[in-house]
Formats: structure tokens, C-alpha cells, sequence
């Protein structure tokens, strides 16, 4: 019997465009250029064409946040090997730093917003530093728990406005400024982190996630660069926070509502973890889904969750990796 | 003495729910994040059976819905987890979402508000040591012990329970003696969700079958395992006395919010001091999976 393998080409396009003579003619440049400005352009004119649906702006702010905690859900699993199962820490952290720092401070909401980005960082890695030596199943319980005790903190001690949570943050000035704030800091993070894990740093935290007993015995000190990592990682989360709070002029302690947690991991599954640019295609396929799935309340999350279970058995590579190989390699059959 | 009494049953209450739990992490090593959801369902279902359906007597309701709930479980290993085994990420992602998609769906089916409730095997309630106590306390507390004493014959004494062991000490070595390593880790799978469905069975009487217990019940489950050492059954007690006595003790001096509290403190301080648990076997933080 005549036995056949698929056989996997590189495109003569992608090896042309490896070096400088990328640059050579315009396809070439089109080739390695017009992915990233399909995106940027596509995401940055979304707001203009849903001029006449007020409604579904509201949706593509909420998605770039989701965009935003999906990264760093991707950067810390897929690249530091630390899987946080508590994304909507940092979101409360950021939402409810913000709110402090605009109505009990009365600080300005264009200088609440990074104040609160920063601190919120800071804070959410000093809180995490007791758990950053531990790996895998147990950093997943620990940063599970944290959100809900932080939930329990709050209802208990009745601070922080208890259960009403605090009211009369400064709202966004008009709708521009509210969309375009959001969208170009999600851009900015995305290229900034496609950036940053592909220096020598991002060598060494690929490094501790698989080997950190290698990176020990290099000199470097494994605990440092996890709390590094986490602190770029909350940088997002509670940039993301900040932002919702002061979407919503309200910050409560639903900001650490367990959706803040599970669709950011479900987008990274679908999108392709480790890409990063997979965490932000599939936050843009989930979150309009969810919403128009709305009418059937907890029945997205069913949804959601068995779509996670659905590509996490059958096609774990995830959207992105799928694309990627189509868009750079050819297939063909060849026999044995 | 109040402080003595109810912080046992307390304790013997967090252990029943930690045991399906650990038995599943130390055999399969897969981190049942699916236990909360399978509690619920067990719950729910002798519920269904109770009350929706022909109207079964309660005993038989009961048997029923943990053979379900242990089915779940097996389902749950042989159709999934089975091709994801190994790729820990993976594991956790998939039982979390496994575990949300049923509690959520629950709450969707219609499990909400107060009115699911199972009724006490024994109503009433007697005096010990002076300590007013409900009789279904009093069966959880005999339960309890008589599930230990029953494991750990059946670990002890029994093929199937000898193989589990062997899987859960050398994975390898226990192959090379033609133990079927997936056919144990279904079979441990099967016995954790029972394990989880009993201590539901037992426990719901107390209260309503709601929705947010499954999700405190995951809680407690692995605050319990994390402190215990994952793994091992004998820090697993312990540490459920531990927590046990620490939340009773709470409740009565400061408030009951504080419980969640207590136990993830505990957890935080655990890691601190002895990252391994109490009787953690890997000796190296580094070690540690």
C-alpha cells in the first residue's frame, strides 16, 4: 500500500523576507508589515464604524480590557511558567487603588489612572511574593484564593464602601478619548511585550519556566525575575482595573468578579498561548460573543467553558499557531 | 468544651471534603479543580431524585447520586484529562473549567435561591459534655471516621487499593509490575468524586444546596491539601484539625467572614515557613511541582 506524508514548506516569501532584503520590494514589506497593520488599522477604526451603536462601543472597551488581561495572563503562563488563575486580583487592586486615589484623594483622573497602574502593580507583587517560589498546581490555587479573600476582606471589614463599593469617580471627558485610551494602550502592550520576551531578558524568564534550577546556577536569581514578570503582568491587570473603574465611575468588589479570571485564560486558549498576539485575536472573538450571548446569563460561562475544554483536548496549538503556520508554510503530500 | 466538640466535627467536615481531593492529587496527579462542582452535582441530584423524579426514598437517592457522581468523575479522566495527562497547565485549565462549566450551568438549570435542601437523616439534637448538638453533626463525626478506617483498609488490604497505592508511590516501577496506570487514575478519579459526593451527601443536610458552596468547597478543599502537603493523607487530617479548630475559634471570637480569611492566611504562612505542607514529601521548594 502506497503510504503519503504532509510535508511542511516554508514559503520562498518568508525565507526572502528573513533579512534586509525584506526591505527589497513591496511585497516583501507588505508580506511581513500587513498582519500587524490589519490589526492596528482594523482595531483603531472599529470605533468609527460603531458610531451609530453606542452600545457596542461600550463592548470594544471592555474587550480591549479583557485584550489587556489576556496578555498578561499569556505573558506569566506561557512564558514565566506561572499559571494565575486570579486575574481579577489585579483588577481590583487597580480598580479600587484608582478609586481611592480620585474621590478619597481627590487626585485628577488623568494622573489616578497610571497611579494607580503603578502602585496597584507594586502592590499586587509584594502581595504575591510570599507564593512566587512555588510553581504550577500551587501558584494556580494560591492566586485563585486571593481575589475571593480579598472579596471577604472587604465585606467583612466593611471598608471601602463594604458591599456598595465607592461611588463618583470622574468619568472620561467624551467618547473618544474613553475608546482611543483604552485601544492604544492595548496596542502599545502588545508590541511592547512582543518586544520585551524577545530580549535577553525574555530568554532568561523563558529560562525559570523551564528550567530554574539552570537559571540558579547561572547566577540569577530566579525570585527576582519572577516578581519582575508579575509586576509587569499586574502593570496590565490593573491598568485594566483603573480603566474600568472609571468607565463605570464605580468601584466595587465585583472588579474581582471570576470573570475577570476566566475569560482572559479562555481568549489565550483559543487565540494560542505563548504568541501573545493570540491572547488579544481571542478576547476579540470571546467577549462580542459573550455579549451577545447575554440573554442567557450563566449560560455563557458554560459556554465559554466548554469551548476552553473543546480547544484545550482537540487543538491546543490555538488559533494563532494555526494561522501563523498557514500564513508561512505550504503543505503538500509527498510519499514515504 | 463548645470550642472542643464543634471544632472536631469541624474538623472531621473539612477533612471529608479535602480527602476526595488529595486521593485524586496523590494518585492521578491531576489537580481536581472539578471537586466543588462534583459536590454540588451529588447535592443536586439526590435532590432530583428526592423530588422531581418518581420520588425515590432517601437511601436510595443517595446511593444513586454518588454512583453518578463517581461516573462523572471516570468520564471526566477517560474522555478528557487522558489526552491532556502530564502537561500541568493544561490539567489545571481544563478540570477549573470542567468544574465552572457544570456549577454554572446548575445555577442556568434552575439551582437557585434557598429552596434545595435535603432533609437531616435524624432530626432533633442532644446533649454532650453539657454542648447542645444536632444529631446529623453527630453522624457526620462517626461517618467520618468510619470513611478513614475504610480507606485505609481498602488501601491496605484490597488489590485495586495496594495498585493505587503502588501508582501513587512509583508510577514507573508500579507499571513495570503491570499495573495500568490509566485505569488506576480512572479508577482514583471515580473514587474522589464518590469521596467528594459522599462528604456532600453528609454535609448539605446542614444547610442549602446552593451554587457558592461548591466554589468554598474547592477552597477549603485545597487550603486543606496546600497546608497538609499535596499528597499525603495523614497531613491531610491534620491540617484539617488544624484549619478546623482555627475557623471554630474564629467564629467565636471575631465573625464568621473571617473563616475564608483564616484559611487562606493559613495557606500564606504555610508557604512561608514549610512550602511543602506539614508532611509534604518533596523535600526541595524546587521540587515542588
Amino acid at each position: 500500500m502506497e503510504q503519503t506524508r504532509k510535508e511542511r514548506i516554508d514559503r520562498g516569501l518568508k525565507v526572502r523576507t528573513g533579512g534586509i532584503y525584506a526591505i527589497s520590494s513591496g511585497r516583501e514589506i507588505m508580506y511581513l508589515v500587513g498582519p500587524r497593520l490589519l490589526l492596528i488599522v482594523g482595531i483603531l477604526l472599529v470605533p468609527l464604524f460603531l458610531e451609530f451603536a453606542p452600545y457596542w462601543k461600550r463592548v470594544v472597551n471592555i474587550m480591549c480590557v479583557y485584550a489587556l488581561l489576556a496578555l498578561s495572563f499569556d505573558f506569566l503562563a506561557n512564558y514565566v511558567g506561572l499559571v494565575c488563575l486570579g486575574g481579577a486580583f489585579f483588577v481590583g487592586v487597580g480598580g479600587y487603588l484608582s478609586a481611592i486615589f480620585n474621590v478619597y484623594l481627590s487626585i485628577p483622573m488623568y494622573l489616578s489612572i497610571p497611579l494607580a497602574t503603578v502602585t496597584g502593580a507594586a502592590l499586587c507583587t509584594v502581595l504575591l511574593l510570599p507564593c512566587l517560589p512555588l510553581r504550577g498546581v500551587y501558584f494556580a490555587i494560591v492566586t485563585l484564593m486571593y481575589p475571593l479573600l480579598f472579596t471577604r476582606v472587604i465585606e467583612a471589614l466593611d471598608v471601602l464602601g463594604g458591599t456598595n463599593g465607592i461611588t463618583g469617580l470622574d468619568g472620561f471627558p467624551n467618547q473618544y478619548v474613553e475608546q482611543y485610551a483604552i485601544i492604544v494602550v492595548m496596542l502599545l502592550s502588545l508590541f511592547a511585550m512582543r518586544r520585551f520576551v524577545s530580549q535577553d531578558i525574555g530568554l532568561v524568564i523563558r529560562g525559570v519556566k523551564d528550567n530554574d534550577q539552570a537559571v540558579r546556577a547561572s547566577g540569577i536569581n530566579v525570585t527576582s525575575i519572577k516578581a519582575l514578570s508579575v509586576f509587569i503582568a499586574a502593570l496590565m491587570g490593573c491598568f485594566g482595573g483603573a480603566y474600568i473603574a472609571h468607565l463605570y465611575m464605580w468601584a466595587g468588589i465585583s472588579l474581582f468578579a471570576l470573570d475577570f479570571s476566566i475569560i482572559p485564560i479562555a481568549s489565550v486558549v483559543i487565540g494560542g498561548g505563548g504568541t501573545l498576539v493570540g491572547a488579544v485575536i481571542g478576547s476579540f472573538i470571546l467577549v462580542p460573543l459573550s455579549e451577545s450571548l447575554r440573554f442567557f446569563g450563566t449560560l455563557r460561562i458554560v459556554i465559554y467553558c466548554a469551548a476552553l475544554t473543546g480547544f484545550i483536548v482537540f487543538k491546543s496549538e490555538g488559533l494563532m499557531v494555526y494561522l501563523q503556520r498557514k500564513y508561512h508554510q505550504f503543505e503538500r503530500w509527498v510519499k514515504v | 468544651m463548645e470550642i472542643l466538640v464543634y471544632g472536631i466535627i469541624n474538623s472531621i467536615i473539612l477533612s471529608l471534603i479535602a480527602l476526595g481531593f488529595t486521593l485524586v492529587y496523590s494518585i492521578a496527579r491531576v489537580p481536581n479543580f472539578a471537586h466543588g462542582a462534583l459536590y454540588i452535582t451529588t447535592g443536586y441530584t439526590a435532590w432530583l431524585c428526592m423530588n422531581k423524579l418518581v420520588g425515590f426514598p432517601y437511601p436510595l437517592a443517595i446511593v444513586l447520586s454518588i454512583g453518578i457522581t463517581a461516573a462523572i468523575g471516570a468520564l471526566i479522566y477517560r474522555f478528557i484529562l487522558i489526552r491532556i495527562r502530564g502537561m500541568e497547565i493544561s490539567e489545571i485549565i481544563a478540570t477549573y473549567a470542567i468544574g465552572l462549566a457544570i456549577l454554572e450551568g446548575l445555577r442556568w438549570g434552575g439551582l437557585r435561591g434557598m429552596t434545595f435542601t435535603l432533609p437531616p437523616f435524624v432530626p432533633g439534637s442532644m446533649d454532650i459534655l453539657g454542648v447542645n448538638i444536632d444529631y446529623q453533626r453527630l453522624i457526620i463525626g462517626g461517618a467520618g471516621i468510619l470513611i478513614f478506617l475504610l480507606l485505609y483498609l481498602f488501601t491496605h488490604f484490597n488489590r485495586v487499593g495496594l495498585a493505587l497505592r503502588g501508582i501513587a508511590q512509583d508510577e514507573r516501577a508500579a507499571m513495570m509490575l503491570g499495573i495500568d496506570s490509566d485505569m488506576t487514575a480512572i479508577a482514583s478519579l471515580a473514587i474522589g468524586s464518590g469521596l467528594a459526593g459522599f462528604a456532600a451527601i453528609l454535609l448539605l443536610p446542614l444547610g442549602n444546596i446552593i451554587v457558592e458552596a461548591g466554589y468554598n468547597v474547592l477552597i477549603f478543599a485545597v487550603a486543606v491539601c496546600v497546608i497538609g502537603g499535596l499528597g499525603s493523607w495523614g497531613g491531610t487530617i491534620l491540617a484539617s484539625f488544624i484549619i478546623g479548630f482555627a475557623q471554630i475559634l474564629t467564629e467565636r471570637f471575631l465573625s464568621s467572614h473571617y473563616t475564608m480569611v483564616v484559611a487562606l492566611l493559613a495557606i500564606v504562612i504555610t508557604l512561608l515557613v514549610k512550602p511543602s505542607g506539614i508532611f509534604g514529601k518533596q523535600k526541595e521548594l524546587e521540587e515542588r511541582v
